[in-house]
This record gives C-alpha cells, sequence and structure tokens, in this order.
C-alpha cells in the first residue's frame, strides 16, 4: 500500500512519530540514521520500511554520536538527512551538534523527549530539552527549534524543518514529547502539489574553494556538496569563508563565532512563526508544544466564565521569539508561562516581557504530567485577583 | 631556479605550501605511498572524498589534498564516512587518522565499520601516542613504556588494532611500518581495490613524543627499529613467544570477500522500489 509514494495523501488516524516518519520523506528525506530509543523509536521504525520504497537509506548505528555523524556525513554526499531520537540520545550528540552548526551542514534533529534527568522515564514527556537543544553544545551559536503540539503539526512542521535547514543550512530541531509522539489523533496529508519543498543552493563548477565563498555569509553562502568535483575543504575547526583553518587571525575567530549566529538572527523574521489569540485579552497564557492544547482548554473555560484571558503560542521556540513576546506583553497587564518542566524558557520569557506586566509561571499539577485546564483557571483566578 | 615540480604537487591544494607535521614525522611517507596508490591505480583526486578527525595523522589529507576533504571531530571520522559512503556509493572514500582517535575514542566505530562491511579505506596511522596533546599513553603505548601521564611506566596492555578489527569482521587488513613504504603503498592500492571495509595499520615514527618516551633516538634510528623488529605475519609460525617479545608483526591479517553495505543498498533499493 503507497509503496514507493513520496507523499501519502489522505486522512489518517495515527501516531505523531508516524507523522514524522510520513512529513520525512513528504519532505524529500533521502538519508536516515538513528539508534533505538523510547519513545522516539517508532519514527525510524516507519521510515526503515517505506524511506527504501522511495530511494532512501537507513542506518541503525551503534549509537548516537554515529547517528548524527553520518546524518551529517550524508548531509555533505547531498543526501537530506534526519534523525531522531530522545534526550539522552541528544546529550550525545551535543559534539557533533556543533560540528553540524560549524560547518553549516543542513540537518533535521527530532527530539522525542522524555523526562529526566539521565535515563529518567522513557514514556513519559516532559519539554525539558528545551534550553540543551539550543545551548547544549559548547561554544557560542544559533540554531531552529520547532514545537509542535499534535501529530498533525508534527507532520506539517517535519517538512517546514527540512525546508529551514536547507535554506539556511543549519541543524533544525523538531521538539515533540512522549505525549504527542505516541498520541494517536487525525493526520491529513495533503496533495503533493500542495507540499512546498525547497533545496540548498549548490555552487557551479569550476572554481577553487579559493575563489568561492562556501561558508560564513550571513546570507547563505551555496553548499560545496561533495562528489561534483568541487573540492570542498570543511572542518569545524575555525576557518575562512573558504573554508580554510585558521587558528591565528583574530578577526576570522569573530566571524567564525558570530556570522553563522547572524545568518539565524537576521532572517529571524522568517523563520519565527508565534500564534497570538489575545484580541481584548487582560492577560494571556504563553506556551509552546504539548502544554498549549491544555492553554487553549484553560482559555476556553475561562472565557465561558467572562474573563479576558488570551493564549501565546510559540511554533518557533529557536531563535527565541524576543520581539513577538515582548510586543504582546505591552497590551497585556500579566502572562502566565506555561511549561512541563520547572521552568526553562521562563527566564527568556520574562526578560522581555517582565517590564510591560506581570509575569507569573505555573508548571503541570504534577511534572510529566499534562497540565489540567481547571488546574490552570485556579491559577489565573488567583493572578487576576 | 628550475621550473620543476614534485610529480604530487598536482594532487595537492596550490594554496597550502606547507604541511603541519613535526621534523622527522611518518606523515610524508604515509602521504607517498597513499599518493602512489592513487596514482599507480590511475584514480582521480575527484574520484574520492578524504575523512579525517583529530590528531597528527588527521592532518595528512586536511587541508593538503586538492579533493573533497571532511575534517571532523575526534573519534568520529568512521561515523562521517559511513554516512557519505552510503551517500556517495560511486565515490571511494578513505579515512586517514590516528591511533588515539580510531581505537581509543573512535574505537566502537572501528569495530562497528568493520562488521557491516562498508567500502572504506581505513589508513590508521598508529605512532604508539598521543603526540599532537604532548606525549600521553595511548591505546597503542606497548607496557612498560613510561609517557607523560605514565611517568612509572604504563601498566596497561595495548591493542593489537589488526587482530581486532579481522575479528570485527573486516575483509581486509593489513599492518606496515614506515619502514615498509612500498608494501604499504600495495596494501592500500589493494584495499582501494576491493569492495569492503579495508584498514591498513601504518606504524609511524613520532620522534618528537614517542622516541623520546620509548627511548627510540631520532626518526632514523627508529626506522631502523621497524627494521630489525619487524617480522612477516608468514614467519610467525616459526618463531616462539619468547622470539616474538616485542616485535612487530607486518602483513596481511584478513585477504577475503563478504556482501558490503553500499552495494546491497543499491540492490535492497532496485528491489523494494520495483515491488
Amino acid at each position: 500500500m503507497g509503496k514507493g509514494k513520496r507523499v501519502l495523501t489522505g486522512t489518517y488516524f495515527e501516531m505523531g512519530n508516524w507523522a514524522c516518519a510520513e512529513g520525512a520523506i513528504a519532505a524529500g528525506c533521502e538519508f536516515v540514521a538513528g539508534y533505538p530509543i523510547t519513545p522516539a523509536s517508532e519514527i525510524i521504525n516507519r521510515l526503515a520500511q517505506r524511506l527504501p520504497q522511495t530511494g532512501g537509506t537507513v542506518l541503525q548505528t551503534e549509537d548516537e554520536i554515529s547517528a548524527i555523524c553520518s546524518a551529517i556525513g550524508a548531509s555533505w554526499a547531498g543526501c537530506k538527512a534526519l534523525t531522531a531520537t530522545s534526550g539522552p540520545g541528544i546529550s550525545l550528540m551535543q559534539e557533533n551538534i556543533g560540528f553540524a552548526v560549524a560547518t553549516e551542514t543542513p540537518l533535521v534533529i527530532v527530539d522525542v523527549q522524555r523526562l529526566g534527568p539521565s535515563t529518567g522515564v522513557p514514556s513519559v514527556g516532559l519539554t525539558a530539552d528545551i534550553v540543551q537543544v539550543a545551548r547544549g553544545s559548547h561554544g557560542d551559536y544559533q540554531i531552529i527549534a520547532l514545537c509542535p503540539e499534535s501529530p498533525q503539526e508534527i507532520f506539517d512542521l517535519t517538512i517546514r524543518a527540512f525546508n529551514l535547514a536547507e535554506r539556511y543550512r543549519v541543524p533544525v530541531f523538531l521538539m515533540a514529547d512522549g505525549f504527542i509522539g505516541h498520541m494517536r489523533e487525525q493526520i491529513v496529508i495533503p496533495g503533493q502539489d500542495r507540499i512546498e519543498i525547497e533545496h540548498r543552493k549548490i555552487p557551479e563548477p569550476g572554481k577553487t574553494p579559493m575563489e568561492r565563498q562556501d561558508f560564513l555569509d550571513v546570507d547563505v553562502a551555496p553548499m560545496p556538496v561533495f562528489g561534483r568535483g568541487l573540492k570542498a575543504h570543511v572542518t569545524s575547526s575555525c576557518h575562512d569563508e573558504h573554508g580554510m583553518r585558521n587558528l591565528s587571525d583574530p578577526e576570522i575567530m569573530h566571524g567564525y563565532i558570530t556570522r553563522p549566529i547572524e545568518k539565524i538572527l537576521i532572517h529571524r523574521d522568517d523563520i519565527i512563526r508565534i500564534e497570538s489569540d489575545c484580541d481584548g485579552a487582560d492577560m494571556a497564557m504563553v506556551s509552546y508544544g504539548t502544554v498549549s492544547r491544555s492553554a487553549r482548554a484553560a482559555a476556553h473555560l475561562a472565557r465561558a466564565e467572562g474573563l479576558r484571558v488570551g493564549t501565546v503560542r510559540m511554533l518557533t521556540c529557536w531563535p527565541f521569539p524576543d520581539k513577538e513576546i515582548k510586543q504582546i506583553s505591552e497590551d497585556l497587564a500579566s502572562m502566565l508561562v506555561l511549561e512541563n518542566n520547572r521552568g526553562q524558557l521562563y527566564p527568556y520569557i520574562k526578560a522581555e516581557s517582565a517590564r510591560a506586566c506581570q509575569v507569573e509561571f505555573l508548571g503541570p499539577q504534577t511534572l510529566g504530567q499534562i497540565h489540567d485546564p481547571r488546574y490552570i483557571l485556579a491559577h489565573l483566578k488567583e493572578m487576576m485577583a | 631556479m628550475s621550473s620543476s615540480m614534485h610529480p604530487f604537487r598536482r594532487y595537492m591544494r596550490g594554496h597550502v605550501t606547507r604541511t603541519t607535521t613535526c621534523p622527522g614525522c611518518g606523515n610524508g611517507i604515509i602521504t607517498q605511498a597513499i599518493l602512489r596508490a592513487i596514482e599507480g591505480l590511475g584514480q582521480d583526486m575527484d574520484d574520492f572524498v578524504f575523512v579525517s578527525g583529530i590528531g597528527c595523522a588527521s592532518w595528512i589529507p586536511s587541508p593538503l589534498f586538492a579533493a573533497d576533504t571532511l575534517h571532523t571531530t575526534h573519534g568520529r571520522p568512521i561515523a562521517f564516512a559511513t554516512g557519505l559512503k552510503l551517500g556517495l556509493p560511486g565515490k571511494s572514500v578513505m579515512v586517514i587518522s590516528g591511533d588515539g582517535d580510531l581505537a581509543a575514542i573512535g574505537g566502537n566505530h572501528l569495530i562497528h565499520a568493520a562488521r557491516r562491511n562498508i567500502d572504506l579505506t581505513v589508513v590508521l596511522v598508529n605512532n604508539g601516542i598521543y603526540g599532537m596533546t604532548g606525549g600521553q599513553t595511548a591505546p597503542t603505548t606497548p607496557r612498560g613504556v613510561a609517557t607523560i601521564t605514565s611517568p612509572y611506566g604504563s601498566l596497561e596492555h595495548p591493542f593489537d588494532i589488526c587482530a581486532m578489527v579481522a575479528a570485527a569482521g573486516a575483509p581486509y587488513v593489513a599492518r606496515w611500518t614506515t619502514y615498509h613504504p612500498r608494501q604499504m603503498m600495495r596494501s592500500i592500492k589493494k584495499a582501494l581495490q576491493m569492495k569492503g571495509f579495508a584498514l591498513v595499520e601504518a606504524i609511524s615514527q613520532c620522534p618528537v613524543q614517542f622516541g623520546r618516551a620509548a627511548r627510540l633516538g631520532k626518526a632514523v634510528d627508529m626506522l631502523k627499529y621497524y627494521k630489525e623488529t619487524s617480522v612477516s605475519r608468514k614467519r610467525v609460525q616459526d618463531l616462539d613467544v619468547e622470539e616474538l617479545r616485542d616485535r612487530i608483526v607486518v602483513g596481511e591479517f584478513a585477504d577475503s570477500e563478504k556482501p558490503e553495505l553500499a552495494t546491497q543498498w543499491i540492490h535492497l533499493r532496485e528491489e523494494v522500489m520495483e515491488g
């Protein structure tokens, strides 16, 4: 059924992890590497069956370090590549996440987050990797992280993750969690003609690396993928715009750090997506990922009681939507930040909004459980009192 | 000044005019063995992707070789090369790195690539020590050698890398020293021609660190030492344990054929895409 088809147009009742695999194939994924881990395994399981039928390759590696390294290698071979894991796998991948950033390698990394620290609880979701994916590798850098709230959005944002990775030559994280990864819900896959697919720019042959700019362009240099006689020189060590190692020139060191950061920040308006439903609201709940479902339910309950409560949902958490949060806060009296952790993005949100309004944080009643909308409502009332 | 140019200059990036190796280092001999093998097979640098890790040997291809070169994180070149080979099955993918990179921090990738039998040619430069970081004990340092991190003599037993990689399933495994550049070149040629995981261990002198630690003298003394202590694998059965002590066994440790991963993937895709 559907053998060889890239896009399985239709309506389904399937898991978020299934949607991720299908989103990857629809986006043109050609290479997947992964290591088994709960609650992410179904992504690789599905791709192992489906990807070869569409001409792709699947590699089950000896560990997550090998998974991300081989995915980066495949990306330099010219393939759209993905790896999928959970928090412990991300921890192992961190060094080479930095490699992908430093070498400006397009790559999609799916993190189906689980309860930690350490081995924690494999099957329970906790969105506590949100800072580690942005700050976990050593050095200073920017990545892109997208936060879906449902299986449908896992499908949609997996495609967007590939497109952003190709457009900006950067690793893009899809931050799912154990709840929506394993949740079954309606998934609508549109027709192939309605799915936009992007491909990285590649330099024309004929010039040497010393005559080209292969790296460090804030407007994204064409990627000199291997196997085309481009004689690309790729290193994650400090390098100039030709990719040549330079460990002595302070100006080059400065550019090596700042240009890949600026590449993301200059284009932040294109990358950042935020949904705000705050018309006429005095206060708003700010959330991302699975928790947004509880926030929406709590807003319904609050409005039914005549309370003017809005919702703000960050579909992009990195680069951080600082400007948007600040702007929204200026029309509000108070903000309640909801996260399924002990407040990882709260300091970032507070830094932008605390000048304009009162800001508080609310985790779930019990960490690892989904916020009960009635529990949120009770807290909203306390804040308003 | 004559306008003559070294015959291998054409394999090197024009703007690169010097290497980072110390005087007396074995890297030059190994570089020649690699380039002579490529020349001998009539291959072009554009037929290749070179992958290296961290350490002195990793700077053999990067930035010197005029080809696609990927200089990676410590220990991981084989993992990167695995993705590259699966994405570019028509190219020769060669990994050039050291014993610390491939057998210590990257040991897991080494044995698993051998097990998978992916078509990579790995030139593992074994100098028996961490050279770049200042002479620390490696998993290849002979027991008893005093290094900067084992000043009273190393208490640990070294890996026999060739035996380990052969046991992990690699169809082609060979070891030579820098005293054997022609044999090394022939083994690299053979490794490039066969379809499968091939490892050529190149025992190489590091006079600056290992030579000093093991009191083996300068580069030429170390080459003489390799000449005197190396013994062909074919002759090993004629020698007893005492005669084999501190000898370097050189030659081929595996030379066979078995299904290769990237080729199998090409067939698998054809099969399931048609079906």
